[in-house]
């Protein structure tokens, strides 16, 4: 973008600009600007339908997937957009890594679920996957808790370590940008926590991305903050700045609870 | 409720709740009674088809399973050619269909436009509405004639010398034989394997898909690790479901396979099956051995695939042990 200002695209991971969405003819975002700053926690707030999901799907293309959905714009990713047709959209995927809303382990053991990932894209002798499993569960807080069970399936464990064993699959393949759906919705408390911190360390190292429904979550862990709603950007800021000091009136009535 | 208490409301009630356990109880043993007719006729096949092939099993024994002689005029019976003729068809028939029936599961879950979804879908479903004479008609006068004359030559020339399975494709390209049978077999089955294996990749849950996605997987990597390995019990159940199908299917094959009671090694040859064995010889059948006989190659047809259903459960709960699933 003619506009950019040299020293924003070196701290931004994502540059969105003029970004809409189609589900069919039904537009899902309208005209979306933003930048998603490296290193830094970006939290995506909303009422439900607001876009805000879509908005992470468009990051690595998953929307590709299903017929009938496409975007138009930019999404610049290192002096790339990644919505071009002619970019390799698994190669995407495999820098901006996602966790969701439900805990996914494959159908596979604990290991297995760390190692597919990683030998899509690296052929690595036995003993070095053993050591970027290990050091994946380590990033994850989890090597603790599964490291004499590694060929137990990954269905074994509890909802919590199933997530967090997810996040672990994410970062095991050393992706740029990790977007996280919606991780702790269907945790429990203590495992929201601990998947929180995890969050808050991870982010020395990878730019994060993450849509929650729980706005004290996003007022925890993240550095920015962006508000949706009904498919359009309403303002995104320093998310104490936002949660203190919310600039547009819409933003204020959501953040104390006035309407959702 | 033996002690009814004297006011009306609760009299009733105490009779209504008998009233309804009686029902339950009616509703119960009806409910059972209709399971176990399934039990008693199967066992009533069983025990009936045992008796009738009784003369044939006294007089040959379980040598009946491998003589390879099938003779009306000296009275010798052996099930030999006809097994095995069942049993390579069927097999054949699975190792071209399996394939292709992935093929079309894959691409109708997956990769295919959803406005060729539907339409595509049901005419894989209509296939196996093909009443399997018309496979026969068919594969008789269309399918043999064009496969004699413009597959089994190039064939010939070109696996007709490799050591080991070169005799498969030896002989005169006649069109009708094993391999023809094998061929219309496999395009029967292929609808039921695939419509199972279409059913249960869609049993996938999406976020799971998209997770493999979502690390970088192509469609191909997302099948072979994830939706497979997920569906893998249903995957096999399909097979089965075709295995089946192709071992009991009579009309088709007895149109196409030439009828030759002989074992002869090249997959060009006229052979037979279990099944169209039955379906050629009972009408002008003799009373007797050669009726008992055929009553002996039915109960082997049923056993075979007592034992294949038998061997899929067990490969389905010792792989689903495996994975802790």
């Amino acid at each position: 973008m003619p506009d950019q200002a040299p020293t924003n695209s070196k701290q931004a991971a994502l540059l969105v600009r003029n970004l809409n969405f189609y589900y069919g003819d039904f537009k899902g975002l309208k005209n979306i600007n933003m930048d998603i700053a490296r290193n830094k926690v970006t939290a995506f707030i909303g009422p439900s339908g607001c876009g805000k999901s879509t908005l992470l799907r468009t990051f690595n293309r998953m929307y590709d997937l299903y017929p009938g959905q496409r975007a138009e714009g930019e999404i610049m990713f290192n002096g790339k957009n990644l919505l071009d047709r002619k970019q390799d959209v698994n190669l995407v995927r495999a820098k901006i890594g996602m966790v969701f809303q439900k805990p996914t382990p494959f159908p596979m053991t604990i290991y297995e679920n760390i190692a597919f990932g990683v030998r899509l894209y690296e052929r690595l002798s036995k003993s070095a996957m053993d050591d970027r499993v290990e050091w994946a569960l380590k990033k994850a807080a989890l090597w603790e808790e599964v490291k004499s069970k590694l060929q137990q399936s990954g269905l074994s464990l509890s909802g919590g370590q199933q997530q967090r064993l997810c996040i672990a699959r994410a970062v095991a393949v050393k992706p740029e940008v990790v977007l996280l759906d919606e991780p702790t919705s269907a945790l429990d408390p203590i495992s929201t926590a601990k998947i929180e911190e995890l969050i808050y360390e991870l982010k020395n190292e990878y730019t994060i991305a993450i849509v929650t429904h729980n706005m004290q979550q996003a007022a925890r862990i993240s550095d920015f903050t962006a508000f949706m709603y009904l498919g359009e950007l309403i303002e995104m800021g320093d998310t104490d700045q936002l949660f203190l000091k919310p600039r547009n009136k819409q933003t204020e009535d959501y953040i104390t609870g006035r309407f959702g | 409720m033996s002690e009814p208490s004297a006011p009306g409301g609760t009299d009733l009630h105490a009779r209504q709740i008998v009233k309804f356990r009686m029902q339950d109880r009616f509703f119960h043993y009806t409910t059972q009674l209709f399971a176990l007719v399934v039990l008693v006729a199967l066992v009533g096949i069983l025990v009936s088809l045992a008796i009738d092939a009784w003369p044939s099993l006294k007089a040959f024994g379980p040598s009946f399973l491998w003589t390879n002689v099938w003779s009306v005029p000296d009275g010798e019976f052996g099930a030999l050619a006809a097994i095995y003729g069942t049993v390579v068809t069927s097999v054949l028939a699975l190792v071209i269909a399996v394939p292709i029936s992935f093929g079309i599961a894959l691409f109708l879950t997956e990769t295919c436009p959803l406005w060729l979804r539907r339409p595509l879908g049901t005419a894989v479903e209509l296939l196996a509405g093909i009443p399997s004479i018309v496979y026969g008609i068919w594969g008789l006068f269309v399918f043999a004639p064009i496969f004699a004359e413009y597959v089994q030559p190039p064939l010939q020339d070109w696996l007709g010398d490799v050591p080991l399975i070169g005799s498969w494709f030896s002989g005169p390209p006649i069109g009708i034989g094993i391999l023809a049978a094998s061929l219309v077999l496999s395009m029967m089955v292929v609808p039921f394997i695939a419509s199972v294996m279409r059913d249960v990749f869609e049993t996938v849950p999406h976020v799971l898909k998209e997770s493999a996605y979502g690390l970088g997987c192509t469609t191909w990597e997302v099948m072979r690790n994830i939706v497979l390995p997920y569906t893998r019990v249903g995957v096999i159940g399909g097979i089965m479901l075709g295995l089946g199908r192709a071992l009991g299917e009579t009309m088709a094959v007895t149109f196409v396979i030439g009828n030759a009671n002989r074992i002869i090694p090249s997959l060009f040859a006229p052979g037979t099956s279990i099944a169209s064995t039955l379906a050629n010889e009972f009408g002008e059948a003799d009373p007797g051995l050669h009726i008992a006989s055929l009553f002996a190659l039915g109960l082997v047809l049923f056993v075979i695939t007592f034992i294949v259903l038998a061997i899929s459960r067990w490969l389905i709960s010792r792989s689903m042990g495996s994975e802790g699933l």
